[in-house]
């Protein structure tokens, strides 16, 4: 087994609204090992991006807090450093691409000023090395004339282009971790196909690890290793792609792949999880999954599955699996 | 295709939005530039037929709902309802064309008012219509729309912001159906949903149009989604369309480089399947004073010379399948 580079042990995140309590992430556990790509799976509001936010040490208190669990990255308890120190893990060891490119990027900087503050900041290089070092990233990413479109703004560039910006900067510093939030769902499915090609082969190349976040099953079942399904702030199932798109445990995971039409066969009709997905504010008592379920239990209704390992590798949480 | 049979019959359709230079330009007599949006579509729609339109945004598909129905005035062509003109009716006959062709945004958040209920929603084009006068006729019709739609009594007095992304989507199905329209627009009606949520909103489509008839002109980037909707399939790129044809064929089989490069592009959701990849070079080029040939041109593996002369025309190729290329 390689190396373990990120551990997350039972991430809670809550936010601490006008309107009550928010529990964003429960309970979340994972690794992810050197050179591995995690996807992390979900519909709007499971709290994948709040989780990646975490990481990163990016949520804001108040009114956000984490009032449980530890995230360990290369051996050090990521909550437990100081801003400084955190500072100088952001960008160059861990870095972060996010789906809106236009908002993620300053509109009123050049791109080489943006890539080159990060390169000056963090690596200290003059203003001279620093834009060579641009011309170079822009190159890697497959910008065509880097030299021309070095003192572009962000708006000057299309949809793609702009995601291939971001690449370039989260590149910037060698990061040896990559969270990518849904950098693909804004894209066109051409553009996308470029896209995720160039994000698996920077990842081979430069040996990092690579967090995905995704709501698109498509992507994570051609671009990811092992994978994680979220739904509403707990991970419900979790393996290998194999076990998640050949033998899904978790009826939301099952329910998840019979949803999705396919492009080989047509069905008259579609199998929809029935419901909707419930208000995080208040929660169903016992599994989330409870009022949406098709086998649901009476133990479902009191008690919160937990996430067990039912082959090696292989987890899900659900009280199905406990009874044989 | 003879005019009898299809319920909409587009020939010829343009729309060139003129892009207004700045002053500087304009007094230094430069030429105007025109976004040619819809570039001389032909496509026909049967009674009961569902009609799949795809493409990547900016291919000119909204475009195209909002010609059929007549929010905007078309550059030059013709959309022929039962084989009448909709161009050359008079306002108070396309009033009443209006109550036939509904459409259905894609963004139930900005598409309902926040301030009405869901009563007044959708009794107010019944009002507006005249298909219902007393209050308790506008109520009745508006309940049995919303259980058609899969809601209840429960609901109608409430706002918009009390639903869910799904259920609002529900609502705005309902407002379109509150007319009894015999063809529906989507305009990409479940891209805003999640998975789970869009698969009921698709499922719901089918039963709609097997319990009332309706004819469904669907408009998606999602080709999974039209794949599993539509009976035929038209893929539009650069205001043109490119390629038509049954659903099951178009895809089982594409014939356009654009069609294939599309459908080589979108990942499935099987480890076990090939990954997407990109057979196209470069990116979609601008609609923007397009160059006179294809408009795949400088991206297309089978690229000849005449290519850059010659826009293709749709060419039967037997099948029900029509399409646009020099080099098939």
């Amino acid at each position: 087994m390689a190396q373990q580079v990120l551990a997350l042990d039972d991430l809670t995140v809550r936010f601490r609204l006008r309107r009550g309590e928010l529990t964003a992430v429960d309970g979340v556990s994972f690794t992810v090992h050197r050179g591995e790509t995690f996807g992390l799976v979900g519909e709007s509001g499971s709290g994948k991006s709040v989780t990646a936010r975490a990481i990163m040490r990016l949520i804001p208190d108040p009114p956000g807090e984490i009032p449980r669990g530890r995230i360990v990255f290369e051996g050090r308890d990521v909550m437990g450093l100081s801003d400084a120190e955190m500072r100088a893990l952001r960008g160059r060891r861990i870095a972060m691409v996010f789906q809106e490119p236009m908002s993620a990027l300053n509109p009123v900087f050049t791109v080489c000023a943006q890539i080159s503050d990060a390169l000056r900041t963090n690596l200290g290089l003059s203003k001279k090395e620093a834009r060579q070092r641009v011309i170079e990233l822009l190159a890697l990413v497959g910008i065509p004339s880097p030299q021309k479109r070095l003192d572009s703004y962000v708006h000057e560039f299309s949809g793609g282009m702009r995601q291939r910006v971001m690449l370039a900067m989260a590149l910037s510093c060698d990061p040896v971790f990559l969270i990518a939030d849904e950098p693909t769902t804004a894209l066109d499915v051409t553009i996308q196909a470029t896209i995720l090609d160039l994000i698996t082969s920077m990842i081979d190349r430069f040996g990092m690890s690579l967090i995905f976040i995704t709501h698109n099953l498509g992507v994570v079942a051609h671009s990811c290793d092992r994978i994680g399904v979220m739904y509403a702030s707990h991970i419900v199932e979790l393996g290998t792609k194999h076990d998640i798109f050949r033998n899904p445990q978790h009826p939301y995971t099952a329910g998840l792949l019979n949803s999705i039409p396919r492009l080989d066969t047509q069905s008259k009709y579609l199998t929809p999880i029935p419901g909707t997905v419930c208000n995080m504010m208040e929660p169903p008592t016992g599994c989330k999954f409870h009022p949406r379920c098709a086998h649901t239990m009476d133990v479902c209704k009191r008690e919160i599955p937990v996430l067990r390992e039912i082959a090696p590798g292989h987890h899900a949480a659900c009280h199905l699996l406990g009874r044989v | 295709m003879t005019a009898t049979d299809a319920l909409l019959e587009v020939k010829g359709l343009t729309k060139h939005f003129a892009l207004h230079a700045d002053i500087y330009s304009r007094v230094a007599g430069e030429k105007v530039q025109y976004l040619k949006a819809v570039d001389g579509i032909d496509f026909h729609i049967r009674r009961g037929e569902t009609l799949g339109l795809v493409g990547e945004s900016g291919c000119g598909k909204s475009t195209t709902a909002r010609l059929v129905t007549r929010l905007i005035d078309p550059t030059s062509g013709e959309v022929r309802l039962r084989g009448e003109d909709l161009l050359a009716f008079s306002p108070a006959r396309m009033k009443e064309a209006r109550k036939e062709v509904q459409l259905v945004f894609q963004d139930p958040y900005s598409s309902l008012n926040p301030r009405k209920t869901v009563m007044h929603i959708l009794s107010r084009p019944m009002e507006v219509h005249g298909l219902a006068r007393t209050w308790t006729e506008k109520r009745g019709r508006v309940l049995e729309l919303l259980r058609r739609v899969g809601l209840g009594v429960e609901h109608i007095d409430r706002y918009p912001h009390e639903f869910s992304g799904g259920q609002r989507q529900r609502i705005a199905i309902a407002r379109a159906l509150s007319v009894d329209p015999v063809l529906v627009i989507g305009d990409e009606p479940v891209s805003a949903l999640d998975v789970s949520i869009q698969a009921q909103i698709l499922n719901l489509f089918r039963d709609l149009q097997e319990a009332l008839g309706l004819t469904y002109l669907f408009i998606a980037h999602d080709l999974s989604v039209v794949r599993h909707i539509s009976d035929r399939v038209a893929v539009m790129y650069i205001g043109k369309i490119v390629e038509t044809g049954p659903a099951a064929l178009l895809f089982a089989e594409p014939l356009h480089p654009y069609t294939q490069a599309l459908l080589a592009a979108v990942p499935e959701a099987d480890p076990d399947k090939p990954p997407p990849k990109l057979i196209l070079k470069g990116e979609v080029s601008t609609p923007i004073d397009p160059p006179p040939g294809c408009r795949l041109c400088g991206r297309c593996p089978r690229q000849t010379t005449i290519c850059s002369e010659i826009s293709p025309p749709l060419i039967d190729v037997g099948g029900g399948r029509q399409v646009a290329c020099h080099n098939l």
